[in-house]
Order: C-alpha cells, then sequence, then structure tokens
C-alpha cells in the first residue's frame, strides 16, 4: 500500500495543494473570505446546478442504454461480436474536444440533421447528454458486462426453478451480484459528466457551462487563480461527496460469485425476443456511436476539391502546416504511443498494487471484526484512488507545472512527466476494474494456497493474478485508452516538440482555416484507429487463452 | 486430560486453553479446549455443525487468530507464526482446487512454493496420484472431476509437501455413501503406510469411528469427550453424546442398589453404581423382547428395517417411548403388543451434572 500512497501523494496530492494553496493565498495569508465571494455569485451557483444535474441525467440515460448493452455482450454470441466490442469502446478514448466536433457536425449548425431534416440539438442540452452517453457507453458495458459474462447462469436458474418468473429471477439473482459493478460503472460515470470538459465547452456554447469548463476560463482566460482555487475546491469537496456515498452503498453489497468461463455462457439468441433485443441494441449502437464516428471520419476525407487523402498527406511534414507545429504532426502518433505504453505500465503497477492492498486485509480479518480502524482507513484508501477522476485535470496539469519543476524534483524536462500524469487517471480504471473480481475470488482458495506454504505475495500471484488476468488486460486497455485520449492535464505539460494526439488534434482545432479542420479531423481518425486496433489486440490476447478461468 | 509437563516427546499438536470469540456473540466458538495429538496418531474431531470443529482446524493453521490460549507444534508456540510458516496441510470441506490448474498442477502446487526441482516434483505427483487412485490424471482438468475424484486430488495436493500435520475438514462430507465408505477404509491404511499424523473433524460419526484412532467429541465449543471409538461408542459420557451418536433411550432415573427406578419400572444397572439420581442410557440393543404377557408391556409404534436388524419404536404404558433392535424374523408387526426386559451390559449411568440443557429429554 505505500508504493501507492506515495505516487499519489507525491504526483496528485502535492501538485493541487499547491494549486489550491496559490488562489487562496495572498502575502502568506489565507484568504478564505473568497470562499463566500465566489459562493454566493448567482453564475457561479447557476453553474453548480446545472452541473449537478446534467451529470445525474447523463448517467442515468447511459446506464438505460448502456445496460441492455452489458446484457447482450455478456450473454449473446453473434458473428463479429469481438469486432463490435473493439468499435464500442472507440468513443470513450477519443479526446473529449474531437467527440465535442462530431456531434456539432453531426446535430449542430449545417450537420448531417440540419442537412436532411432541420433538425438543430446544439442549442439544446440533448446534445451534450447524448454526447456523454457516447462517451461512457463502454464504461457501462464493459465494466457491467465484463462481470455479467461470469456469473454462472445457474443461478438464475435455480431461482426460476424456486418460482420466480424471468423478471424477477433477474431482479433478486442477478442485479444483487451485478450491483457493485453497476454502482461502480454509474460512479465513474457521473464523474466524467461532472468533470466533462471539451464536449461541453463546445456544445454548451456560452449558455451550458460545467465547474471544470469554469475553471478553464478562469485560469486560462481570466488568469484569475484564486475563482478557480475555490472552484477546484468545490468541485474536490462535491467529487468527495460522491465518493462517500458511493463506498457507504457498495459496503455491504460485496458477495463472493460464482465465476464461470464467460464464453461457455454466451449462446446465439433465441427466439423472437431475443433477437429483436440484440439487434434493437446494435441499432442504438449504431445511431449513437457509429454514425458520430463515420460523420467524423467522412469529414476527414472530405477536402476542398472533393473526396480523397490531402489531410492525411498533409500531416507528414511540419511545413505545410502554417507553423502551428515545429515538429511533422504525424510525429504526435509516435509521442502518444510511446507516453500511452509508459502510462499503461505505471497504472497497472500502482493500481496492482493499490488492489492487492485492498483485497488483502480482507484476509486477514479475523470474523469478530476486531480491526474497525484499518478497514475505515481500508475504504478510505479506495475512495482516495478515485479522486483523480473526479479533480480537475486543468488543476493537475497546471499543478504539474509549478511543483514538479524545481529540486529535489525536476521533472520538467523528463520525458515521465506526461505519462506520469496520464496513469494518474489510469489508475482509478486499473483499481475500478480488477477490484470487483479480486473480492470475488473466493478466499478459501487463498487460505487453501497459505496452507500449502505460499506466502501472501506468492498467495496473491499464484491466486488472484491468474485469475484477474483477464480483469487486468480490460483495464490496461481501459488505461492505455485514457492515455491516449488525455487532455486535460497533458495540454499543460506536453512540450511543443512533444504533442500528443490530442493536444495536436485542439492545436489545429483552434486555428481558423479548413486545412487545419481537415487535419484535426484526419488526426482524430487516426487516433480512432489506433485505439481500435489496440483494443482488437488485447480481445484477441484474451481469446489465444481460453482456459483462463 | 494429560499430565502436562511430564510427558518426555513433546506431543506433535498441542492446545492450550485456546478460545475464539466471534464478534459479539456471548457464547465462544472455542471456549478453552485443550488438545494433544501425538505423532502418527489420527484423531477425529466429532461434533454437530457450529460446535467449533472447524474453527479448531483453522486456528490450527493460523487462518484463524486464537483470542486466548496457544497452539504448539512440536512443543513450539505456534502464536505469531503465519499460515505458510507453520508446515500443515489442510483438506477444505469443498476441496477449494485451484480452477486454472489442471491436477498436476494442484498436486505441485505446495512443491512448487518450496522449489523442489522438476523431476523430483514430477515423480512425488505420479506417485501420489497412484497412491490417491488416480494414476496419469495429471494433465485433466480440475473442472472435468467428479466429486470423488476432486476429493482424491485435494488429498494428494494436501499430502505433497509432506506436512508434519494433515488437517481434514469433513473429509468426505459430499461423497456419497457407497464412495465415502470404501474411501475411509483407504484413508485409514494409507494414513498409517505413511505414518502421517492426522487431525480431522467430522458430523459423520461412522466416518469418525472408522478413520479414528481417538475421537474428540466437541459441543458448543467445548470438548465433551475423548477417547478411543469403542470407549465413546460404549460409554458416552453425557446425555449430549448418547444423543449425538444416535441413542434416544435417555431416562431420569434414581438409583437404588442393584436396579435404578425409571418411568419404564426397574432397570438393571451395571456393578458399582453409586446411588442417587442421574440420566440412564439404554442401548437399543439392551431392550430384550418377550411375549406380551411378561416384562414391560409396550404397543411397536414404528418398524424400521436397517438392513441388518429391523428398528422398533415402542411406546410403553408409562414413560417416553424407547427404541429397540431385532431380527428380521423375529420382528413384530406395527400395533402388535409386546413385553421388554433390559440387560445390564448395554445400560449406561451418564453423568448427571454434564445435562445439556439446549436439548432436553422429551
Amino acid at each position: 500500500m505505500a508504493v501507492p500512497l506515495a505516487f499519489f501523494a507525491l504526483f496528485f496530492a502535492y501538485p493541487v495543494a499547491a494549486i489550491v494553496g496559490r488562489g487562496l493565498k495572498d502575502g502568506g495569508q489565507w484568504q478564505l473570505g473568497r470562499l463566500g465571494t465566489v459562493l454566493t455569485d448567482p453564475d457561479i451557483v447557476h453553474v453548480l446546478w446545472f452541473t449537478v444535474w446534467q451529470a445525474a441525467a447523463s448517467t442515468g440515460l447511459t446506464l438505460l442504454i448502456a445496460l441492455p448493452g452489458a446484457y447482450v455482450f455478456a450473454r449473446f454470441d453473434f458473428p463479429g461480436k469481438q469486432l463490435l466490442r473493439a468499435v464500442v469502446a472507440v468513443p470513450f478514448v477519443l479526446p473529449t474536444v474531437v467527440v465535442g466536433s462530431a456531434f456539432l457536425a453531426l446535430v449542430g449548425r449545417g450537420g448531417l440533421l440540419d442537412e436532411l431534416w432541420g433538425l438543430r440539438l446544439d442549442t439544446s442540452v440533448w446534445a451534450i447528454l447524448l454526447a456523454h452517453v457516447f462517451f461512457n457507453y463502454a464504461v457501462v458495458v464493459r465494466t457491467v458486462g465484463g462481470l455479467w459474462g461470469q456469473l454462472d447462469p445457474r443461478q438464475e436458474e435455480a431461482a426460476r426453478v424456486l418460482g420466480a418468473g424471468r423478471f424477477a429471477a433477474w431482479r433478486r439473482v442477478t442485479l444483487p451480484a451485478l450491483g457493485p459493478a453497476v454502482a461502480a460503472a454509474a460512479l465513474m460515470v457521473f464523474l466524467f459528466t461532472f468533470t466533462s470538459f471539451g464536449v461541453v465547452q463546445i456544445l454548451g456554447g456560452p449558455t451550458f457551462s460545467t465547474l471544470e469548463v469554469e475553471i478553464y476560463r478562469q485560469t486560462a482566460d481570466f488568469l484569475d487563480l484564486p475563482t478557480a482555487a475555490v472552484l477546484t475546491m468545490i468541485q474536490f469537496a462535491a467529487v468527495l461527496g460522491v465518493l462517500a456515498l458511493h463506498a457507504w452503498t457498495v459496503r455491504r453489497r460485496e458477495s463472493a460469485l460464482r465465476l464461470v468461463d464467460a464464453s461457455q455462457v454466451a449462446r446465439r439468441p433465441r427466439g423472437r425476443g431475443q433477437w429483436a433485443l440484440l439487434w434493437g441494441n446494435l441499432l442504438i449502437i449504431t445511431v449513437l456511436l457509429v454514425v458520430p464516428l463515420v460523420v467524423l471520419v467522412e469529414r476527414s476525407f472530405a477536402g476542398p476539391d472533393g473526396y480523397g487523402t490531402i489531410f492525411y498527406d498533409s500531416l507528414r511534414s511540419a511545413a505545410s502546416a502554417n507553423s502551428t507545429f515545429v515538429v511533422a504532426p504525424l510525429d504526435a502518433l509516435w509521442n502518444s504511443l510511446a507516453y500511452g505504453a509508459a502510462a499503461t505500465l505505471i497504472a497497472l503497477v500502482i493500481g496492482g498494487l493499490a488492489a492487492a492492498a485492498l483485497t488483502l486485509p480482507r484476509l486477514r480479518r479475523s470474523p469478530s471484526g476486531r480491526t474497525p480502524t484499518v478497514n475505515r482507513f481500508v475504504r478510505g484508501f479506495d475512495a482516495l484512488l478515485m479522486l483523480p477522476l473526479g479533480v480537475s485535470a486543468v488543476t493537475v496539469g497546471f499543478g504539474f507545472l509549478i511543483t514538479l519543476d524545481k529540486p529535489p524534483l525536476d521533472l520538467r524536462a523528463s520525458w515521465w512527466l506526461v505519462p506520469l500524469a496520464q496513469a494518474l487517471v489510469g489508475v482509478p480504471f486499473v483499481v475500478r476494474t480488477m477490484l470487483p473480481v479480486l473480492r470475488a475470488v473466493d478466499g478459501r482458495l487463498r487460505e487453501a494456497a497459505a496452507v500449502l506454504g505460499a506466502s501472501p505475495w506468492r498467495v496473491w500471484r499464484e491466486v488472484d493474478l491468474p485469475m484477474v488476468r483477464r480483469a487486468m488486460l480490460i483495464a490496461a486497455g481501459f488505461a492505455f485508452a485514457v492515455s491516449l485520449g488525455e487532455f486535460g492535464a497533458t495540454v499543460f505539460i506536453a512540450r511543443p516538440d512533444h504533442p500528443t494526439l490530442p493536444v495536436a488534434v485542439a492545436r489545429l482545432l483552434g486555428r481558423a482555416g479548413e486545412l487545419n479542420y481537415g487535419q484535426a479531423m484526419a488526426l482524430s481518425t487516426i487516433l480512432m484507429v489506433v485505439c481500435a486496433g489496440a483494443l482488437l489486440v488485447l480481445e484477441r490476447i484474451r481469446i489465444n487463452h481460453p482456459g483462463e478461468f | 486430560m494429560t499430565a502436562r509437563a511430564e510427558t518426555t516427546a513433546p506431543d506433535l499438536l498441542r492446545l492450550d486453553g485456546v478460545t475464539v470469540r466471534f464478534g459479539s456473540a456471548d457464547r465462544p466458538a472455542l471456549d478453552s479446549v485443550d488438545l494433544d495429538v501425538a505423532a502418527h496418531e489420527i484423531v477425529c474431531v466429532l461434533g454437530p455443525s457450529g460446535s467449533g470443529k472447524s474453527t479448531l482446524l483453522r486456528v490450527v493453521a493460523g487462518l484463524q487468530q486464537a483470542d486466548a490460549g496457544r497452539v504448539l507444534l512440536e512443543g513450539r508456540d505456534q502464536t505469531g507464526v503465519p499460515t505458510h510458516r507453520r508446515g500443515v496441510g489442510l483438506m477444505f470441506q469443498d476441496h477449494q482446487l485451484f480452477p486454472q490448474r489442471d491436477v498436476a498442477g494442484n498436486v505441485a502446487f505446495g512443491l512448487r512454493i518450496r522449489r523442489t526441482a522438476r523431476t523430483d516434483r514430477d515423480r512425488t505427483v505420479a506417485e501420489l496420484l497412484d497412491l490417491v487412485g488416480l494414476p496419469g490424471a495429471q494433465r485433466r482438468a480440475v473442472a472435468s472431476l467428479s466429486g470423488g475424484e476432486q476429493q482424491r486430488v485435494a488429498l494428494a495436493r494436501a499430502l505433497a509437501p509432506r506436512p508434519r500435520l494433515l488437517m481434514l475438514d469433513e473429509p468426505l462430507g459430499q461423497l456419497d455413501r457407497g464412495l465415502r465408505e470404501r474411501l475411509v477404509v483407504e484413508l485409514r491404511r494409507l494414513f498409517q503406510e505413511l505414518g502421517t499424523t492426522v487431525l480431522a473433524v467430522t458430523h459423520d460419526q461412522g466416518e469418525a469411528f472408522a478413520l479414528a484412532d481417538r475421537v474428540v467429541v466437541m459441543q458448543e465449543g467445548r470438548i465433551a469427550q475423548t477417547g478411543t471409538p469403542l470407549e465413546v461408542w460404549q460409554r458416552p459420557a453425557s446425555e449430549f453424546v448418547a444423543r449425538f451418536l444416535g441413542f434416544d433411550n435417555v431416562v431420569e432415573a434414581t438409583v437404588q442398589g442393584e436396579a435404578a427406578v425409571t418411568p419404564w419400572g426397574k432397570v438393571p444397572i451395571p456393578n458399582g453404581t453409586p446411588d442417587g439420581p442421574c440420566r440412564l442410557l439404554v442401548r437399543p440393543a439392551g431392550v430384550r423382547l418377550m411375549p406380551a404377557p411378561e416384562g414391560l408391556p409396550c404397543r411397536v409404534a414404528a418398524r424400521t428395517f436397517r438392513g441388518t436388524h429391523v428398528a422398533l419404536l415402542l411406546q410403553p404404558s408409562g414413560g417416553p417411548q424407547l427404541e429397540a433392535a431385532c431380527a428380521l424374523r423375529e420382528a413384530p408387526a406395527v400395533g402388535e403388543r409386546v413385553g421388554i426386559a433390559f440387560t445390564a451390559q448395554d445400560v449406561v449411568v451418564l453423568d448427571a451434572t454434564e445435562q445439556d440443557a439446549s436439548n432436553p429429554a422429551e
């Protein structure tokens, strides 16, 4: 537990605290009066209210649309399933800026729907909500579906035999077993949408603004650090509140589950109802997830003289991009891949250690519950790991810049600065994905290994690791994807000659001109292809080891 | 139970006042339990579920911390020694085979942890699989094994590192009867051959009696009786033990000289029993049937065929129902009237002070 703690203290708590201190301290004096001033500002109150309700609405909508999808992926076998699984995950890894642009191209002025039916949603909150669903669909499908696929269907059959109807059996047996995973997914979606940045900034216009957008505006546009610091603290407190709520709801729900091989459970749909369910979900995926991506690709090829690869060709040299870059934009691809790989490695090590630390005390805890303080500490640690998801990425990036630039820790020039920041966001994914599975491992298997002479570390390696390998691959996929798409923090710390793909896209989007816009679309398409490719490789790895469970 | 410090060689296992409490339950799961197991001895802890017998094994393995008392292995205090350094083996009730490993992977697990050379490992695995009657099963997947086969693999896995003490938690609990009866004989032969010291727990008296050199009966976290299977069977120390062994002919009695006064009339008792009130057990074999006018008149209430004999449930004119055993040919029909008499050698005077409050006589 010490390593993850140190990691978080150094690369998370310290920078954030530094930013907050800089904002609220004036000549060595705390200026807490600013809190009150900011909090009574009607504009800020409006932002707060909007942030909360759009996050709640987005979460609800995502669950409503994605839970049937999770079921379909978990229980049905159909051609092209692996490909579709990767396709579904693609939106999640796209830079928020690109998602915003894609939806603007779809539902905005002059967008596809505008051209076809004169329908525009960019002035309504629906565009934001739909973009959030687009973004987070994969979170629910992966987190919930991953576990759902491994639940033993005989449990539900037992309930059916005992007289429960199909729905009652699902509600009383499967739903409680899925509870922690659903809660974890809902929590993630809520946090992402609560701190939503790129999507809201592009689709929200002047009317809609979340806390994160406001923090960015105060920091970057108005250089009003005190207000930004107060907003950061408000967001921090809100996130703490959500996490506490989460801890409270899941605490009693975790139970040892019977896990089976997912491939033995999935079967071809039978009967009209199941086929309808499958096709319904495929339709939703197509309309909601595929169409925006297709529009994106279409734009990347739609040059001034009709379709062609002109934007792609121009990415190879730095000169043609009218001095936006000192290097060829395509170099950003290699930067992104290297950073992403390093960040994934860090996130897996730190997250794996943290998840193990969170599971092991349960093994030693006596049923008499004689260690309540330790448990409270463990739960606190659990929540702490989630914080980077909720704290403004803008703040973290800016904090990195002002704290890690002097001895003893001068990382400003270090290549590792970017992967470290990206891993910070990846760790919660690793922990959240691995923890439910780790906790579902039957404790007596660990005891059996211990009696046979395995030390606690060896027990983890021999018993837990083989069982969570699948979850770990999913976690690695997520961490890698998140690193590739990370924008808020990277934009502050990536060196100008080493941009990542999202940073390059943002730079291009920030400039006028058809060439820049087209290049941005082309780079986004490349990013999309890279992510889809990476995810497909992960799916492959899993298929090649069918005997894992 | 034993003279403590005087024994020359220390017992392989000694429990010294071990107490375990779960939560705020007023009754401890283990209540200052003292137990010794000598090297090469097979001890079977017998008791109903909830009597604390599994907790006993978990304490010895170090999976459960004792709230008081000590566990000594070969004379050394194990307090603070983690499970993996205790060098004991434990076979779990539901086997707990590692699902992601094949049979050989499971059996070799403890050897791999101890860094045994690969060739030795393979040889040991093959030997053990031969021993448990699963030769050549190395590459089989755990999921493809039947319950009995899983049990054998679990046993081989527990034996592989040659633990100084092998503990078995309901070793045959989940198997069907025929397999169980065969395996129990095999196990005893195996343990004697290997000289393994064994501490097993079970709720099945047949299993315990067939397996053990010594039986320990547990009741609500305490040891109710210790002895050889024969001793426990012949002279249950308390009403609880008697009823747990399946003897239900227990009544209130007052000893007066060579007989005891009971609701069933006068019952002859073994010589040398002191006078006074007590509880009295009459084993079914000690209930003799005779033609109707003689002895205590009874009506046959039920009749159960038990294979070698017939168990009769008799309703005497006064007092509680009692059980009798008789040969198939002589068995009376339900409703028939018979007379009974008692034989002294099958009458056991139970310690009146050890009455089980939670299990009152009918």
